[in-house]
């Protein structure tokens, strides 16, 4: 996962903007914050085309749904 | 008037007017208050607060709205109860249960809405506004109810009429999403980008959070103005939990600590910690939805998300936004986090029932069976006095004990009764 420019390709093959925030990467974990511009359809595409790389995608601003 | 200097970002360091925000605009990180601690330190003494109401308004100048007219329906001075009976049980001579289920809407949450909604209003807002499962949805509604504000509360759609009738009686405006869990927080994100209402816990969550410090402040005035050895404290996104270590923290630094020198809170408040300030934080999460616990017992510095699982409603929080927050907590105190089986959390309810009289919501019965787990393993020990915090009331959950009912059916004659009773 690490040698491939996931977050690259999501500017590339999809009509978003990407914009790295913050970011933590290791060997064999790692996050980042990532803002995106673009349509809603659009980032629905490329979020689904990440998560089908196995990345896992949340809000940073964690659940709001509470108990 | 609240002492306040502004918000500041938790990550980045940038400052921010003290405004209906939540994230910094720079590197997306989480913004805190920012007090203004050198006139509190002025203002604040052991007697103003005892003066005060018996609420959570009595600790007005430590929290971030301000205390002059309040939304107070009585939320706070819960009692704390030295637990002989459960202590016996599990081996403890100095434990305490802070019963924070007997608040106005039967739970912790009032603490937290109550300094979100009075903060609302100093923005002028008049709609109150959050995404719940249950506890928050009620407190919401009740608070905006005695306010005299609109409440918007948003639900699953499959969520039970129990809990529906606990918010619904304050009269609020109930939305109950046909979705599941990401569809419903990911829809009330954009609401709340979209809507000029009060989200408690999104454009209000640097004040609302503070509202929990106030559980910390009360324990160590119920202990003549100390701190425990060990807490046990349920966890959902992490924030109550490191709420609870702040207030230790901020009674420490402004002196109020009984034989406890005062001290400079430094660059970064949220991070204080004072050394006298000993207390072990024990975080207790149910196994079906424990990512911090998952994250502290694997030796990570960051919390990965988990979709909820669990009997535990109240916790289920799968993407916890407190929760790097709390593992720092965890290690600066020396405590731990503990998932505990799910088929204990039931067990918990009800020796804490058995014991001490007291019928806690799920969030009680994982803090239960954790301290029990806590006390096997040797982390507490006999006379370490240690506080566990029930932070819901059992009725609102009363469905994961139903096999605890047990009653002996009789005819309505003195040898059916006897013939039972005697068996």
């Amino acid at each position: 996962m690490v040698t491939e420019p996931v977050i690259y390709n999501l500017g590339k093959d999809f009509e978003i903007e990407t914009n790295i925030r913050r970011a933590d990467v290791r060997e064999d974990t790692g996050w980042v914050i990532l803002e995106l511009k673009g349509t809603e359809e659009e980032i629905e595409k490329g979020l689904n085309w990440v998560a089908s790389k196995g990345v896992r995608v949340d809000s940073i601003s964690g659940d709001l749904i509470q108990g | 008037m609240a002492y306040l200097n502004g918000l500041k970002c938790r990550e980045c360091g940038r400052d921010y007017p003290a405004e209906p925000l939540n994230v910094c605009d720079f590197c997306f990180g989480p913004l805190e208050v920012a007090y203004d601690y050198s006139t509190i330190r002025e203002v604040v003494t052991r007697d103003r607060i005892t003066a005060g109401p018996l609420s959570v308004w009595r600790y007005k100048d430590l929290l971030p709205a301000s205390g002059d007219n309040p939304v107070d329906i009585m939320t706070g001075m819960t009692p704390l109860m030295k637990a002989n009976n459960l202590g016996k049980e599990l081996g403890l001579d100095n434990l305490y249960i802070k019963n924070d289920s007997v608040n106005p809407t039967f739970s912790f949450k009032d603490r937290v809405v109550s300094v979100a909604c009075t903060k609302a209003l100093e923005f002028g807002y008049e709609v109150l506004s959050c995404a719940s499962t249950g506890n928050l949805a009620a407190s919401v509604a009740a608070h905006a109810a005695r306010a005299g504000i609109k409440a918007v509360v948003f639900i699953p759609g499959d969520l039970e009429k129990g809990k529906v009738i606990n918010a619904a009686i304050y009269g609020p405006t109930i939305m109950a999403i046909d979705g599941n869990y990401d569809d419903v927080n990911r829809l009330c994100s954009e609401i709340a980008d979209n809507y000029p209402w009060a989200f408690v816990n999104v454009n209000m969550r640097p004040y609302y959070a503070e509202g929990s410090k106030t559980l910390g402040y009360e324990v160590a005035e119920q202990l003549d103005w100390q701190v425990p050895d060990h807490v046990v404290v349920p966890a959902a996104s992490g924030a109550m939990f490191t709420k609870i270590w702040k207030g230790f923290n901020e009674l420490a630094c402004l002196g109020l600590l009984d034989g406890v020198e005062g001290m400079s809170f430094g660059e970064d408040q949220n991070s204080v910690h004072h050394p006298e300030v000993k207390t072990k934080m024990h975080m207790a999460q149910a196994f079906g939805c424990s990512p911090i616990a998952a994250a502290w017992n694997n030796g990570q510095t960051h919390v990965v998300p988990v979709k909820p699982d669990t009997i535990a409603k109240s916790l289920a929080i799968g993407n916890p936004a407190d929760g790097i927050y709390a593992l720092k907590v965890i290690q600066e105190s020396g405590g731990s986090a503990t998932a505990t089986p799910e088929k204990t959390v039931a067990e918990g309810i009800e020796l804490l029932a058995r014991t001490e009289g007291i019928f806690t919501e799920t969030a009680g019965g994982v803090s239960i069976s954790v301290l029990k787990s806590l006390v096997e393993a040797g982390a507490i020990k006999r006379d370490e006095r240690t506080v566990v915090y029930i932070t819901g009331n059992g009725l609102k959950t009363q469905e994961v004990v139903e096999n605890a009912v047990n009653t002996l059916p009789i005819k309505p004659t003195m040898g059916s009764f006897e013939s039972a009773f005697n068996a």
